[in-house]
């Protein structure tokens, strides 16, 4: 009789993992946080987007709360979220490092030139390198890192002035004043 | 009007599965020989719609018939022709169509190659295959409708298939990958069977195996093909990335491995009965697991398809019917008594099943590793991935054993094995192996442990197993006479074990001994990497039919000679717009010269990562020799002659046609 209650174990792992499977679905598993909050910014070396001959290293988070949004011009996202990051530049004062993700450089200044450029920074990624190291699966993401270039926390979608107000002003003014 | 007409037979299949599902099994249970003898012109008349539904989407797809919502999404005009034929499986309907089509082809190769199966039993595989079948259309054509049409507003052209997936690697590894999967369906179906009989005898398992080999070989390379693909096309050179979806194949095939050999105990000694049908029905659980995790949206990976709760939700309780309903007739149905067999505490027996603990450890290690991030989702602990180290850390040591085990079971006896006798028979091997893997730390330069214990590992599969090779072709009338006896399931496990170690030393040499290096380099400059020379002499454009690239001429170079010149590119394709990169790549047998060309860094300089990979190939090259070691296994006579005493034999020549043996086998 023990023996034939054992049989019954597998199909009770199954059940089991059934209901954690379940309640995974339509979770939207871009809530995914990122491996390296709180950790600093992974090293990279990266050539600007303007000019190519000048090469960023991790060392320009340095000093300043920045958010570093990650985009390119093949990402219809990015066109919404763009209007409401020049808006966040210039309205309110923010500093956004853009990771020009998996692009190209033309189409990149020419999106620049006629859509307005937020970025007080702009480094180009074509190869997605500094993107893998971070964790990123598709634009737009945006990460908020804190005046000592450590990583706090990730939004992955698009930037709205909701998302800013709720989410990620707090954590802005938060690191902003601690650092 | 085709593409109604492909959802049609859709439709039709449906009612031919559901038919076959019911109708032999109420044969079957009633006894009505009639109803049973349905069964196998049923399924060839569901493969023949799903064919007609295949086949028109093909069509939709070679001429361009963007009405049809899935080809406007998948495909684009410019598209080369034969990347339209492989388009038809880049989406996620697409793809499931096609897993429908090998599902049913495996149930007509059942219903085919199955003739001197009673005919109860015929009946209940091909019904337990209908059932999946239904699920499965039903998924396809509720959810999923591959002939959805964008009418009226046709767009001019398609969207394109995207750009990772132009490439041979999508023309093969999807289809070898889901004849694995569904192939184990066949494993299943015989073991649901067996348990509605209570006949878990060594018939069923001589009737299961040579389908479970299949299919398992199909897996092997599936996967071997994955990595390979992986390795040259996503440009980062690496060859297995512990990604869900990698994991998620690597599941079943872990399960099916230690099915085949469960089932080579239970057809020669007659026990571990329960354990081996509870592996059959998990190994088709994993797969179909797989299926979930891919198609679900519950994790992310590169393999993922667009998420679509609805789609998700539907193939979770199709999962779940499959999965409790056969679990709990195992539990209802398994023997419990053992079998009155004994064997010894050093018998083969037991070193199979050691095996077999390994293999379902490293199958749950891994099932852990990818859905804990889930688990802890669920428990409110936060999301975080498991990464790289977890898995080195700790599937390295289980393959190992698996290694090792491996060496010493070979000798084993089946019943009982005297463990003094078995020491002094493995003492040699085991020097030998000693000296192999300290020659091969040599020739590599640098001791490191894991190094030295997958060398090891390796080493001692290849001796051992040469070593019985030897001693069993021992023969009076000489050694080629002795070799010739071998029968072809022996060689089978021969090819198959040999491909393990040449896995496992390809493994551990280029994770050990790979060489990589990222360096900024313009036109004429050089760059040294180990002892080779390498410099980036051109720059260049070229125009491909959908894509511009931009390409670099790299000299390799050793002591001044010039041994090989790499071409790597950066592709940009026109409709959407992505950068690709494609890797030059200088293969061989003993190493491979890997350039990619990164980012621009200046007017003309390019970041550029250089790797030198030894061995590499043999990663690959032991997956097809798995592989061929199973299709031999099947080739062996015994699954033959049965077959040749039931038919008239057609003269010498006939009989001795080996392709058309193996194919009758089955």
């Amino acid at each position: 009789m023990m023996r034939r209650v054992l049989l019954f174990i597998p199909v009770v792992l199954a059940v089991a993992l059934g209901i954690v499977l379940f309640a995974g679905i339509g979770k939207d598993p871009t809530h995914l946080e990122s491996a390296l909050i709180g950790k600093p910014v992974p090293v990279f070396e990266l050539a600007d987007l303007q000019d190519p001959d000048t090469i960023h290293r991790d060392d320009i988070f340095v000093g300043e709360v920045s958010l570093l949004n990650v985009w390119g011009t093949w990402c219809p996202a990015c066109r919404d979220e763009h209007d409401d990051l020049v808006w966040l530049a210039r309205d309110e004062g923010v500093r956004i490092v853009g990771l020009n993700y998996k692009d190209n450089r033309d189409l990149a200044l020419e999106w620049l030139d006629s859509l307005g450029n937020p970025y007080a920074l702009s480094l180009y990624d074509p190869q997605g390198r500094l993107g893998f190291d971070l964790g990123v699966y598709g634009a737009p993401e945006t990460y908020v890192i804190d005046a000592e270039g450590v990583v706090r926390f990730r939004h992955v979608g698009v930037v709205t002035p909701q998302v800013w107000q709720q989410t990620l002003q707090p954590l802005v003014e938060r690191y902003g004043k601690g650092g | 009007m085709y593409p109604e007409l492909g959802q049609f037979s859709l439709i039709l299949a449906l009612l031919l599965a559901i038919l076959l599902a019911t109708v032999p099994l109420v044969g079957a249970i009633s006894g009505r020989d009639h109803l049973q003898a349905f069964a196998r012109p049923l399924a060839s008349g569901l493969f023949v719609f799903v064919a007609i539904a295949f086949g028109l989407l093909t069509q939709a797809f070679v001429t361009d018939d963007f009405s049809v919502a899935y080809v406007a999404n998948n495909s684009n005009s410019l598209l080369p022709w034969y990347y339209k034929f492989s388009a038809v499986w880049g989406g996620h309907e697409g793809s499931l169509l096609l897993w429908i089509l090998m599902l049913a082809g495996w149930t007509l190769a059942v219903a085919v190659f199955s003739r001197r199966l009673p005919s109860v039993m015929i009946a209940q595989v091909l019904a337990v295959m209908g059932m999946v079948t239904v699920g499965f259309l039903l998924f396809i054509l509720i959810t999923s409708n591959p002939f959805e049409r964008l009418l009226p507003n046709v767009p001019a052209d398609g969207a394109d298939l995207n750009p990772l997936l132009q490439d041979f690697g999508l023309i093969v590894h999807p289809p070898m990958l889901y004849m694995g999967y569904v192939g184990f369906s066949v494993a299943f179906a015989f073991a649901i069977a067996a348990l509605i009989n209570g006949r878990l005898d060594a018939a069923w398992a001589r009737w299961s195996r040579p389908w479970t080999t299949v299919a398992w070989s199909f897996l092997t390379v599936g996967i071997a093909l994955g990595s390979w693909w992986a390795y040259y096309e996503l440009g980062w050179g690496g060859w297995w990335f512990w990604d869900p979806v990698e994991n998620a194949s690597l599941l079943p095939w872990l399960a099916g491995t230690a099915l085949v050999h469960s089932l080579a105990v239970t057809e020669k000694r007659g026990v571990f009965k329960s354990w081996t049908v509870l592996l059959a029905i998990v190994t088709f659980a994993l797969s179909l697991l797989g299926t979930f995790l891919v198609r679900s949206g519950v994790l992310t990976s590169v393999h993922a398809f667009a998420s679509d709760p609805t789609r998700g939700a539907f193939l979770l309780g199709l999962l779940a019917i499959t999965i409790v309903s056969s679990l709990t007739l195992y539990a209802f149905r398994a023997p419990v008594v053992h079998t009155r067999t004994r064997y010894g505490s050093l018998s083969r027996e037991i070193f199979l099943l050691l095996n077999n603990v390994l293999l379902v450890a490293a199958t749950l290690l891994v099932l852990v590793g990818t859905l804990y991030p889930l688990v802890l989702d669920y428990l409110g602990a936060g999301r975080l991935s498991i990464g790289e180290p977890f898995y080195n850390l700790t599937f390295s040591p289980l393959a190992i054993a698996v290694g090792l085990m491996l060496g010493a079971g070979i000798f084993s006896r089946w019943k009982r094995t005297d463990g003094g006798w078995l020491g002094r028979r493995l003492l040699w091997p085991a020097a030998f192996s000693l000296v192999l893997s300290c020659a091969g730390l040599l020739v590599y330069g640098g001791f490191t442990p894991w190094a030295f214990a997958g060398l090891l590992a390796a080493a001692w599969v290849t001796v051992t197993t040469l070593l019985d090779l030897w001693d069993k072709s021992g023969s009076r009338h000489g050694r080629w006479h002795g070799l010739k006896r071998q029968s072809r399931s022996y060689y089978g496990m021969v090819l198959g074990h040999l491909g393990v170690a040449m896995t496992m030393a390809g493994a551990t040499v280029v994770s050990n001994y790979g060489v990589e290096r990222d360096v900024r380099m313009s036109p004429g400059d050089s760059a040294e990497i180990g002892n080779l020379q390498v410099t980036f002499s051109e720059l260049g454009q070229r125009q491909g039919a959908n894509f511009v690239a931009q390409y670099g001429r790299f000299d390799i170079s050793r002591d001044g000679r010039l041994i090989a010149t790499l071409y790597p590119e950066k592709r940009q394709y026109h409709v959407q717009r992505n950068v690709m990169t494609e890797a030059g790549i200088d293969a061989g047998l003993t190493r491979d010269i890997f350039v990619a060309l990164g980012e621009r860094v200046g007017d003309d300089a390019w970041a550029v990562r250089i790797q030198y990979k030894p061995l590499i190939r043999w990663l690959w090259l032991g997956a097809l020799f798995m592989a061929g070691g199973g299709a031999l296994a099947i080739a062996d006579r015994r699954y033959r002659i049965k077959v040749r005493s039931e038919q008239p034999a057609t003269g010498d020549s006939r009989s001795r046609g080996q392709d058309e043996g193996v194919a009758e086998a089955l």
